[in-house]
């Protein structure tokens, strides 16, 4: 069997919500629990025996992603590229645009993977269920149970409960549907880029030859998803594994913690653990091997330490991500904030965000993306971000705020956007 | 030698005491001091320790070293605490210390009144200050000061920046007050009273014991009879009586020692500024305490700790690598670690605050445990 793997990444233009995290570094190479974030990805599809080929379809300019990509093809050894889209394609826009590629080689399937989801991704068990289905399938969707609420915010699958195939499908629906929603990830017969063609045709003749700007835009979900559900040919392979989106840059923490909790299962040796003149750990924590921590720092649970970062003595970090080069002096509190690469914050100085999990109580609760301001117009508490570059005085606090790259703070903020 | 005088309106029991200095103060204490709570719900505000000695007892040492040797306190509650503890203080100091009861609040004069007996027991004038006040106590020149002029009455004046905020005293070159202006609108003079008078027995006929306003039913027929005088204060003043002010006259009074008897402050490794602490403190390693802290008997500071703008009472402990500024730590406290307090926060007598919080201007009741930030000022109960 051969299979590919396409990793819809977008580009500059999406992934807004994600600023100011997004204003250094394309949003799929931010570092979650120590990788870029679509490095899970990749993680996922390489360890599936078959997966031949990994391609990357976005439209950020190419030389922003060649590192990237030659860093992957030499830790995986596997043969990935990255494909650029000349112009926002849409999420099946871009799958039709380069199906040559992707059918290449003669693929028995291949997967989409979109690259703001995170999960722990059962792509191997999902390969299984689509190639044993008696009657073909187009595509597979992988799908979760939401909360009858939160549901109405992603795409809504309605299943026939023996045959597992997809009776009804509809994006963000005003009223309820299904509790069980589109996760982002499927698996394609290539058989599908027929069905993409036809679909592709149609709009071209309903818009007339003077508009042909931007008439090669086909939503994966809208367009090809809709009109297939209810023809026999989609499926949904449920699973109740973690899952989630990284829409603002507060998920990320949320992502961070997921995603170091999912190395105890096949890489644990990622996660710092206690010794001699080492910091102590608690829980699951990530430093990078040229961070410098000091010995007496206490970090954990849910902690990301990146690349030449410098933890002094005494300091305090919890539910936070640390990016490269950058340093947090002594005795200071860090705790729910992500703070951007080669950043300085001062001694004795609290960071500190409110996180924005999924409630507890609730059995398959998602995160709410919670709106940057509320109805008075009044900032909500979030997780505090620190954009590249930033140095914060000694001694102050940074509390649920927002600071723009290249900023030097003057004094304590608290629910606040620092430009 | 303590006893206890009360009122009641039929009769007035006197009690006849032997005098044996010249000079008397009273020192009007009145009520549950709550404008200092928490601190007061464990406590009462006379015995507070305003860098690391009852408030109290600052100004009866001033008196003593003025040549007083009967102090009345004036009460409006049962005082048997401050009687105790006061009983060993008056005989190291060498002093009779007694307790006037009010059993209905008699106001700021009638508590004068009440105690008459004492304060009138000899022809020598007689001290009357608030128990709020902190300063550079001036007795001493204020017994020459109203000796020289003579007249029935003297009050000390202060400076102070913001006089529309008060009532203010105008009077003449000599020092004769011709009025009182409360609150002007328009500048008429920066000095106010600062609490602290030195009486003829005489003024006794003044006043009957009844609730009775000495700012206003006083004075006025004083400065109308050409009988009261104003004295300049010079240095530092403050009213102590609720935490924003606690810890700005803790800054005077600090400065003040730095200016007249720099032994007394501490001096070591991480030290800022002018700062007290008790010898039997400890400070551990990589600290930062300073400018304006004290620090209590007993009470142990960790590692990393910066401390900056704070009194820390008896027996707290501050755990390592914990900012505070602007803080009040009460008895027996303890403040988890990498924690971070401000904007006058104040922690009743055995609060514990768990690691990691934030306290933004809490205000905290005794035996209290917070285990969640208070992002905005509030009181915890």
């Amino acid at each position: 069997m051969m299979l590919k793997a396409v990793i819809l990444i977008g580009g500059p233009q999406k992934g807004t919500r994600f600023r100011p995290l997004s204003l250094d570094v394309p949003k799929p190479l931010f570092p979650v629990a120590g990788l870029p974030m679509v490095q899970h990805h990749i993680e996922a599809c390489a360890s599936v025996p078959d997966i031949r080929e990994i391609l990357l379809l976005g439209y950020f300019p190419a030389q922003q992603l060649q590192q990237f990509v030659a860093d992957m093809i030499a830790a995986y050894k596997i043969r990935i590229r990255y494909l650029q889209e000349y112009q926002a394609l849409g999420t099946a826009g871009g799958i039709y645009h380069f199906r040559d590629q992707i059918s290449s080689g003669n693929p028995d399937a291949f997967f989409v993977l979109n690259g703001d989801v995170c999960g722990d991704f059962p792509l191997q068990e999902i390969l299984n269920f689509h190639t044993s289905l008696s009657t073909p399938s187009l595509i597979t969707i992988m799908g979760t149970e939401a909360t009858r609420q939160q549901s109405t915010m992603y795409g809504c699958i309605v299943e026939d409960k023996e045959t597992h195939q997809i009776l009804h499908y509809v994006e963000k629906p005003s009223t309820f549907v299904s509790n069980l929603i589109n996760c982002g990830v499927y698996i394609c017969s290539p058989d599908i880029f027929k069905r993409v063609g036809e679909i592709f045709n149609s709009r071209q003749d309903f818009y007339s030859c003077e508009d042909s700007e931007g008439t090669e835009s086909i939503q994966l979900e809208q367009d090809i998803l809709m009109p297939i559900a209810g023809t026999g040919q989609a499926y949904v392979y449920t699973t109740d594994r973690w899952w989630s989106q990284i829409k603002t840059a507060g998920s990320a923490i949320y992502a961070n913690r997921h995603y170091l909790q999912l190395y105890h299962k096949t890489k644990n040796e990622r996660l710092a653990v206690n010794g001699p003149d080492k910091p102590t750990i608690i829980g699951d924590v990530y430093i990078h091997p040229t961070a410098t921590v000091d010995p007496s720092a206490l970090l954990g649970p849910n902690v990301s330490v990146g690349k030449n970062a410098v933890i002094g003595a005494g300091v305090r970090i919890r539910e936070s991500i640390i990016l490269g080069n950058t340093t947090i002096q002594e005795h200071s509190c860090v705790l729910y904030t992500v703070v951007g690469w080669n950043s300085t914050v001062g001694a004795w100085t609290r960071l500190e965000g409110t996180p924005c999990d999924p409630n507890p109580n609730k059995p398959f609760a998602k995160m709410d993306n919670v709106p940057l301001f509320n109805a008075e117009g009044k900032l909500n508490p979030s997780i505090t971000i620190l954009g590249c570059n930033v140095t914060v005085p000694s001694e102050v606090i940074v509390l649920n705020s927002i600071v723009l790259p290249y900023k030097d703070l003057p004094r304590s903020y608290k629910n606040e956007i620092i430009l | 030698n303590l006893t206890t005088t009360r009122s009641s309106t039929s009769a007035i029991r006197c009690h006849f005491y032997l005098t044996l200095g010249n000079m008397k103060a009273l020192i009007l204490v009145g009520g549950y001091g709550t404008r200092l709570r928490p601190l007061t719900l464990s406590r009462p505000k006379p015995l507070v320790e305003f860098a690391n000695k009852p408030i109290v007892l600052h100004q009866i040492e001033a008196l003593v070293a003025a040549g007083v040797t009967q102090v009345v306190l004036a009460v409006s509650y049962h005082a048997e605490q401050m009687e105790q503890e006061l009983a060993q203080e008056a005989q190291k100091l060498g002093i009779r210390i007694t307790f006037s009861l009010e059993e209905e609040p008699l106001g700021t004069a009638g508590p004068i009144k009440l105690a008459q007996s004492i304060l009138a027991s000899n022809d020598e004038p007689f001290f009357v200050l608030n128990s709020d006040v902190i300063c550079d106590f001036p007795f001493t020149q204020m017994v020459k000061f109203h000796k020289q002029h003579g007249r029935e009455g003297t009050i000390v004046v202060t400076k102070v920046e913001e006089p529309s905020k008060y009532g203010v005293v105008i009077y003449d070159e000599t020092g004769k007050i011709d009025r009182f202006v409360e609150k002007p609108q328009e500048f008429v003079s920066n000095k106010i009273n600062a609490g602290m008078y030195i009486f003829n027995p005489s003024v006794l006929k003044r006043i009957e014991c009844r609730p009775m306003s000495i700012e206003k039913e006083v004075f006025p027929y004083m400065a109308g009879d050409g009988q009261l005088y104003a004295q300049e204060l010079h240095g530092f003043w403050m009213d102590i009586g609720q935490p924003k002010d606690f810890l700005t006259g803790m800054c005077l009074f600090l400065n003040s020692c730095k200016l007249n008897n720099s032994a007394k402050l501490y001096k070591g490794p991480g030290v800022v500024g002018n700062v007290l602490v008790d010898s039997s403190a400890k400070i551990g390693k990589n600290c930062r305490i300073g400018p304006n802290v004290t620090i209590g008997p007993d009470v142990v500071i960790e590692d990393g700790v910066c401390i900056k703008r704070c009194t820390i009472l008896r027996g707290a402990t501050i755990r390592s690598h914990t900012w505070l500024e602007n803080c009040i730590i009460g008895w027996k406290c303890i403040v988890g670690q990498w924690v971070r307090m401000e904007n006058v926060s104040v922690l009743g007598e055995d609060v514990i605050v768990k690691d990691e919080l934030y306290v933004n201007g809490g205000m905290v009741l005794p035996h209290k445990s917070i285990g969640a930030s208070v992002l905005e000022p509030k009181i915890i109960m």
